[in-house]
């Protein structure tokens, strides 16, 4: 467990020499868990590896911007790059068109230098040339990453977002889609998930193969169902049930403020891994002042909640909440908030409140 | 860790009650109560711990609605305890609730079946254990009650029943009952019932929440026992930690 843990000492053991194991696209991991990769670099790293195996992944969505579709394009693209069967449910009448909006995988070569650096530790550019001794530690994890690199299979690659994934990805995979309106209740939705989880389950600790399932916007009020709340409490609970006993990752979108607040409690109870993402207002004057490299976010990413499976530790991040970039308009970044050196009120009332104990501890030169 | 030394948690357990640690065991209600940001699920684990020790021949009934057994299996042998080897002694009674369903919201009696068997289960088993000789205190454990109500598809009072049940168990068998369940669920005022008549059946109500001032890598949170002693945050957290710096010398 200690291992996992991304730190921000250069005494720490090197993440990226973990076993891999013989299924494409899974990772072996502490405690006997297993690890798919969310389609985020960066995000595996916060999470620890990335998605825990038969854990339920719940995204917050902003309500305003489409931002959970970043993660979910990401996610399955992985999935389909693995070929992993994968299974998407979304409220649009033909959720087989989202699949082409899947983002490409990246080529590798032209990117190397920039990648395997832990989000806290990615540096700017001036002093990315400065090789001192707290700093040797990077250019060993990049030698490192290489070498990994030269295998055939990655296990997480960086997507372009602008590039549609190709064709060939799609050929002979299964890809099964759902459209949430077609029925007036989940019952067909829990069904089709059923079945597919009972395709890919696991015969006791061998994994076989691993699965993906993404639904999109749960309760959106499109649905005929999104009045029910208990019913889709426990269309929940019966999925990350069936995913726990098969090797599958479910990653749902739900946007909040559709859900009674006590649900919505129900709701982050039930979930082993929580997310939020807020997109941020473009023209605030204040945050643009309060945080550095305003201009180039997306939004915003907060970790609630980490996947905590055969072990009571509980995951404690550095930062919980993390800016969203596009790397040169391409490949989805996340960064840790770095508060600009302004007067420092640091008791400020805005909602990203957390970045000021998250971007304190995590400054570029810690000694 | 040794057993002998008393943590904390169990200081504050045992001196709200008088007399000695035999009068204590006999059946109490304890009611665990967490939150989003930090779970309690840990106080489970202790006490499924404590009354599992090789020297008493305490039973416990788990009731799992959370996690399948491999889950508290390798966190009970990171402690110390053997849950396979507890099943097979006759001690650990594992109830695996992960795919309960009561079908039918709008079924009527069909939907009370599932916790009606659950219970009927229960009582076998309670019976069972305290027909055999010796002294031996049952404790029931449910992980979590939140999700016992998801599966009865809402309706608590199916649930509170469930539990009265239990509960009656106490007074026949001297049962213990440990319920974990999260308070910030029950916020609003159609839903206070449950956790409220939860609490006034308790005996000692445990609830596990953040620190104001955020989490530390250490400390993680504070505890809050029933008599409203606010117990200094370190005591649990700092068992964990402690825990895990010594878990080399346990030799897995």
């Amino acid at each position: 467990m200690a291992s996992s843990r991304p730190r921000g000492s250069s005494f720490s053991r090197n993440i990226s020499s973990a076993a891999t194991s013989q299924i494409p696209g899974v990772k072996l991991g502490p405690n006997g868990t297993s690890f798919l990769s969310s389609g985020i670099p960066d995000l595996d790293q916060i999470l620890g590896g990335g998605f825990t195996l038969g854990s339920l992944v719940m995204v917050m969505e902003d309500p305003e911007a489409p931002h959970h579709m970043l993660l979910l394009r990401n996610f399955m693209s992985q999935g389909l790059v693995h070929k992993q069967p994968l299974l998407y449910a979304s409220p649009e009448r033909d959720p087989r068109g989202f699949l082409g909006t899947l983002p490409s995988p990246m080529a590798s070569k032209d990117e190397k230098p920039h990648e395997r650096q832990k989000p806290h530790e990615r540096p700017t550019e001036q002093d990315s040339n400065l090789r001192i001794a707290w700093q040797y530690k990077k250019y060993l994890g990049e030698q490192n990453s290489e070498v990994q690199r030269g295998g055939k299979a990655e296990y997480c690659n960086d997507f372009d977002v602008r590039k549609p994934l190709e064709r060939h990805f799609y050929s002979g995979q299964r890809v099964d889609c759902i459209s949430l309106r077609d029925s007036p209740n989940l019952v067909p939705v829990l069904e089709r998930c059923s079945a597919f989880s009972s395709q890919i389950s696991k015969s006791d600790s061998n994994i076989t193969c691993a699965g993906r399932i993404a639904i999109q916007s749960l309760c959106s009020p499109q649905c005929d169902f999104s009045d029910k709340e208990w019913d889709m409490l426990s269309f929940i609970r019966s999925l990350k049930g069936m995913v726990r006993s098969s090797g599958a990752v479910a990653v749902i979108s739900f946007p909040p403020s559709l859900v009674s607040p006590t649900f919505l409690k129900r709701w982050q109870h039930l979930a082993d891994t929580l997310i939020s993402v807020k997109a941020i207002p473009d023209e605030d004057k204040e945050l643009a002042k309060l945080l550095t490299g305003y201009q180039d976010m997306l939004g915003l990413l907060s970790v609630h909640k980490v996947a905590r499976m055969n072990t009571q530790v509980p995951a404690i991040l550095e930062a919980t909440t993390f800016s969203m970039k596009l790397r040169k308009r391409r490949a989805l970044i996340l960064e840790c908030l770095n508060q600009a050196p302004v007067d420092g009120s640091s008791g400020s009332s805005y909602g990203t409140s957390s970045s000021c104990s998250g971007s304190s501890k995590t400054g570029n030169l810690d000694f | 860790m040794d057993n002998s030394r008393p943590n904390l948690l169990e200081e504050a357990l045992v001196e709200d009650v008088i007399g000695s640690v035999k009068t204590q065991k006999r059946g109490r209600v304890v009611v665990v109560e967490d939150c989003v940001e930090t779970s309690a699920a840990f106080v489970l684990h202790h006490f499924l711990k404590r009354s599992l020790q090789p020297d008493s021949s305490d039973v416990v009934v788990f009731i799992a609605f959370a996690h399948p057994f491999s889950h508290y299996e390798r966190i009970l042998r990171k402690m110390g305890c053997n849950l396979a080897v507890q099943r097979k002694n006759q001690r650990f009674l594992f109830l695996d609730m992960l795919m309960l369903e009561c079908p039918d919201r709008n079924g009527g009696e069909a939907k009370d079946d599932g916790l009606l068997t659950l219970y009927g289960e229960i009582e076998k088993a309670v019976e069972i254990y305290s027909s055999l000789e010796g002294s031996r205190t049952i404790t029931i454990m449910i992980d979590d009650v939140s999700l016992m109500e998801v599966a009865a598809n809402g309706s608590s009072n199916h649930v509170l029943d469930f539990l009265h049940y239990c509960y009656t168990l106490k007074a026949k068998y001297g049962c213990s009952l440990v319920t974990l369940n999260h308070e910030d669920i029950y916020s609003s005022a159609n839903t206070l019932p449950l956790i409220l008549q939860l609490e006034y059946l308790a005996d000692v109500i445990i609830k596990a929440e953040p620190l104001a001032t955020g989490l530390a890598s250490d400390v993680h949170g504070q505890e809050c026992k029933d008599d409203y002693a606010v117990l200094p945050a370190k005591n649990i957290m700092a068992k964990l930690w402690e825990h895990r710096c010594n878990r080399p010398k346990f030799g897995f």
